[in-house]
């Protein structure tokens, strides 16, 4: 099995507040993270896709494609912003985890729709510290 | 069983050419890689196996290095990918396919000890070869 691994970054904000829980409670939960100012991390995106190898081009999608996607779907809609603004999270608690699943979902519909190749994971960093694998390889 | 791994650094230049191909077919296919270019590579490769009884090893790190200094180092460091080696001639050295190339090197040196390479084009991008999936 060969796999391409493709890392990119986006800074946002995020505040770990959930709606079923008592103010006490969010920040009995959440600690830190609870401030309702917010903080931010520079997230680190590392997207994993397999697939043949394009008899022309020898790549399993060329990276400057692999990139326009990601920016699309990804870059543009949460770098630089806070991140309980956007719809996905109206639900969901932004919580490393949460971002984690949902662009893998994002992702692994966006590659398979737009090209030949299929997303085998990705993996967020939140810190140097902390990474979150989801997807079929959790790696 | 246990994998251990060492990891090379090694330096080349390429570009993203097919000779069958006008100039500007191959700038519309493969765009700015179609222009002289280099990377710093690292390669990592990984063997897997039970620790020797006697010598507690998998393999000695020192023939490890040696076989990546032969069939890695001596070939690819400070060449150019398209005209000092043979695979790039006629088909573009991405990093899939370079990845592919350095794996198969390997497996004809190592044999079922190596389990896998990871080819890092920069800090942000490597392919990754498993042993399984290929044989």
């Amino acid at each position: 099995m060969i796999t391409l691994t493709r890392r990119y970054r986006f800074p946002a904000a995020h505040v770990l507040r959930s709606s079923r829980l008592s103010d006490s409670d969010n920040e009995r939960t959440y600690g830190k993270c609870a401030n309702p100012a917010g903080h931010g991390h520079d997230y680190g995106l590392e997207v994993s896709i397999a697939g043949p190898l394009d008899a022309r081009s020898g790549a399993i999608l060329a990276v400057d494609r692999l990139d326009a996607i990601v920016q699309k779907r990804v870059l543009d809609r949460l770098s630089h912003r806070l991140l309980n603004d956007d719809p996905w999270f109206e639900t969901r608690v932004p919580t490393a985890e949460q971002i984690a699943l949902v662009l893998e979902a994002e992702l692994a519909a966006a590659i398979a729709a737009e090209s030949s190749a299929r997303l085998v994971g990705i993996r967020l960093l939140e810190t140097r510290r902390n990474f979150f694998a989801c997807g079929e390889r959790e790696a | 069983m246990v994998t251990l791994t060492r990891a090379a650094d090694f330096s080349a230049s390429l570009r993203y050419w097919r000779p069958e191909l006008s100039e500007a077919e191959n700038r519309a296919l493969f765009g700015r890689h179609a222009s002289q270019h280099g990377h710093n590579y690292r390669l990592e490769v990984s063997v897997r196996g039970e620790p020797d009884p006697v010598t507690g090893m998998v393999m000695d790190l020192k023939d490890l290095k040696a076989v990546i200094e032969r069939e890695v180092m001596a070939r690819f460091d400070h060449r150019d990918l398209n005209r000092d080696t043979p695979w790039f001639e006629k088909e573009p050295p991405t990093p899939e396919r370079f990845a592919l190339v350095i794996f198969d090197l390997l497996q004809a040196a190592l044999g079922e000890l190596l389990c896998g390479v990871r080819l890092r084009q920069d800090e942000d991008l490597w392919v990754d070869v498993e042993a399984e999936a290929r044989s």
